[in-house]
């Protein structure tokens, strides 16, 4: 019995020592804007289940929007000693003290999602972001393939007026229409990145437009504002997904269920992994010293009815959308 | 009688750290030290402006909004209009204590809840400042660099920083300000009581006015310093600056009510806050809102402390005076 048990505690003791040989050698410090918007809580989550697949310890701080706690918790990753921090800023500007710091300290600093201004581009490592103006190309060219030169009138419905995204996801689909001549965005407004805004917006197109007669597609800047623009539709007798073409830009749970639905047509992901990305380029850089580009851009895949949006919405539900 | 609530302060704090230490070997060490100073730098200085208001028996709720209205300020001027940093400094402290005496004037001639006043304030200067930018201006001044690379290097990769030196400097003349001085005197009399401050001759109004003034230029400073730690102006930057500053001259062992109060408690209760945040970072799994529960629990007990040495001091008072009999 006491040989049994003996044997058990080497066994445990092994199985304890030999984890951390493998496991936990990395550890990451992430420093995240908060969790304003369902993608956010996604790219939290996703950041948390690829450490985990990589058996990296990820230690998240949310900012709660504040740049002063940003600061903080990068502050805090340094004295703590960890092996690498992602940041995530919540403005452009102001980062080059601390990542300063960052750089004597020895410590790699990986930027997800967003960009920092031009003087703090020696204090980065990398920066893991998609490519906005590509995301409204890709949603352009879609629309440009579907319609297949037939004339196309296309209303519009912008993000938040001065956000970049939505600047840069206009100047892709801007840019994909100005080769199409059968292409012409009739009207184009701010919903302001919400549903709420998209439906009334919406409504009014519909109006302005015969009814929606003239309306031959819909292209929204994100998601939520589609969804709220396929309700506005629907109540205006309109056959959403066949009387007017759908395509938007985030690829949120919601606008697969209307896909499965046949509601809307298409959606251009913002993929919320972008910490697999900059796990794999930090783990590379630690353990070969392989020094990544400057800019790793994610993948823009865009979704239709053929990619079995049932499953995909069920895949993504659970991530905090 | 003042020294007991900063006592108990002391004791969590060092109580904190030692919690904190025990369980990451890392967090005893100067890097960790040095932060806790750099990182409330801001709110260090504006929290000693606040003893002075909370122990007068007002409230000021415009130093946050203040702070943003300071960064944006110093940002523009510096970046938009190239005025030299010192002088664009020197203009925004003398507009804040304008601010700071215009809002003391009115509290005490219309006799306006001090809350109202602030309120007002608040709302002003936060408005003010997304008026003149809404959007994160960063500062290039060379002034700017060389304070942000300025540190004493302690043993242990630690530095103390430029701002946690003004830091500190702010609440050492604050705590002689407000202990040593006629002035520090009349702020606790103010406190006790307004009617019988007025009564012994010291005039109420100028002294409201200079209160308020103080803690507008303190907020004021706290803006520029807030700008040297981000090297921006941004007009969302230091929102609810104010209730956490509020925060820490009540973990502080400032009464609400005023009257009694001290601001090395007060620099202990910035310091209090900042723990919990670390700790929090260091935990790296949990929620960072911990922060604000752990620090509304901290709220509640001293409060109730308060309550029950203010019950015990009513008590104990008419008894000496023999006023009551059974």
């Amino acid at each position: 019995m006491t040989s049994k048990a003996l044997l058990a505690a080497t066994a445990l003791a092994a199985l304890t020592l030999a984890l951390p040989a493998t496991a936990a050698e990395l550890t990451v410090g992430f420093s995240q804007i908060g969790s304003e918007s369902g993608w956010r809580a996604a790219e939290t989550s996703v950041s948390k289940s690829e450490a985990t697949k990589r058996k990296v310890t990820l230690k998240i701080a949310d900012a709660q929007q504040k740049q002063e706690n940003q600061i903080k918790a990068i502050r805090s990753f340094i004295a703590q000693g960890v092996d690498a921090i992602f940041l995530a800023p919540v403005v452009s500007s102001g980062w080059d003290a601390v990542l300063k710091e960052a750089k004597e300290a020895k410590i790699p600093v990986v930027l997800l999602d967003r960009d920092i201004d031009p003087s703090g581009k020696e204090l980065y490592l990398t920066a893991v972001t998609s490519d906005s103006v590509h995301e409204g190309a890709v949603a352009g060219e879609w629309l440009a393939k579907t319609v297949a030169g037939k004339p196309c009138n296309v209303v519009e419905l912008q993000g938040t007026v001065g956000a970049s995204v939505a600047t840069n996801r206009k100047k892709g689909f801007d840019g994909v229409v100005a080769k199409n001549a059968n292409l012409k965005v009739v009207r184009s407004q701010t919903g302001d990145f919400t549903r709420a805004k998209g439906k009334e917006v919406m409504e009014s197109f519909i109006k302005a437009e015969g009814g929606g007669k003239n309306i031959c597609a819909v292209y929204a800047h994100n998601d939520d504002m589609m969804v709220g623009a396929i309700q506005a539709m629907k109540e205006a007798g309109l056959k959403p997904g066949k009387d007017i073409l759908t395509v938007s830009i985030d690829a949120v749970p919601d606008i697969f269920k209307a896909i499965a639905a046949g509601e809307a047509n298409a959606t251009v992901e913002l993929t919320p992994n972008m910490a697999g990305p900059a796990l794999d380029a930090i783990m590379a850089y630690k353990v070969k010293g392989t020094v990544p580009p400057k800019w790793i851009q994610t993948e823009s895949k865009l979704y239709t009815a053929a990619d079995d949006p049932q499953k995909i919405y069920d895949s993504k539900k659970g991530l905090g959308y | 009688m003042r020294l007991p609530p900063v006592a108990i302060t002391a004791i969590v704090f060092v109580v904190g750290f030692a919690l904190c230490t025990v369980q990451f070997p890392n967090f005893a060490s100067t890097r960790v030290a040095a932060n806790l100073l750099t990182d409330n730098a801001f709110l260090g200085i504006v929290a000693t402006g606040m003893t002075f208001v909370i122990i007068s028996g007002g409230i000021d709720l415009s130093v946050g909004s203040v702070i943003g209205f300071t960064t944006v300020f110093v940002a523009l001027a510096i970046e938009r209009l190239g005025v030299p940093p010192l002088v664009a400094f020197a203009a925004i402290l003398l507009l804040c204590a304008a601010f700071g005496a215009a809002m003391g004037a009115i509290i005490h001639v219309f006799d306006m809840p001090p809350f109202i006043v602030t309120l007002a304030g608040m709302f002003l200067a936060r408005g003010a400042s997304f008026l003149m930018s809404t959007e994160s201006t960063p500062i290039t001044a060379p002034l700017y660099s060389t304070v942000s690379d300025f540190a004493l290097r302690l043993p242990g990769g630690g530095r103390l920083t430029a701002i946690a030196l003004i830091m500190l400097a702010v609440v050492a003349a604050g705590a002689v300000l407000l202990h040593f001085t006629r002035f520090g005197a009349n702020v606790y009399a103010l406190g006790g009581s307004r009617a019988t401050t007025a009564l012994m001759g010291i005039p109420v109004g100028s002294m409201t006015v200079r209160i308020y003034m103080l803690s507008s230029v303190l907020a004021g400073l706290a803006g520029i310093v807030f700008s040297f730690y981000t090297a921006a102006g941004y007009s969302l930057s230091a929102v609810g600056v104010e209730l956490d500053s509020i925060a820490a001259v009540v973990i502080g062992g400032t009464l609400l009510t005023g009257g009694q109060g001290s601001v090395v408690g007060t620099l202990l209760g910035v310091l209090i806050q900042g723990l919990i945040q670390t700790y929090i970072n260091f935990d790296g799994t949990l929620s960072s809102w911990w922060t604000k529960i752990v620090t509304g629990i901290l709220l509640f007990a001293f409060i109730a402390l308060q309550q029950a040495m203010l019950g015990i001091a009513r008590r104990a008072g008419p008894r000496k005076a023999g006023v009551l009999k059974s």
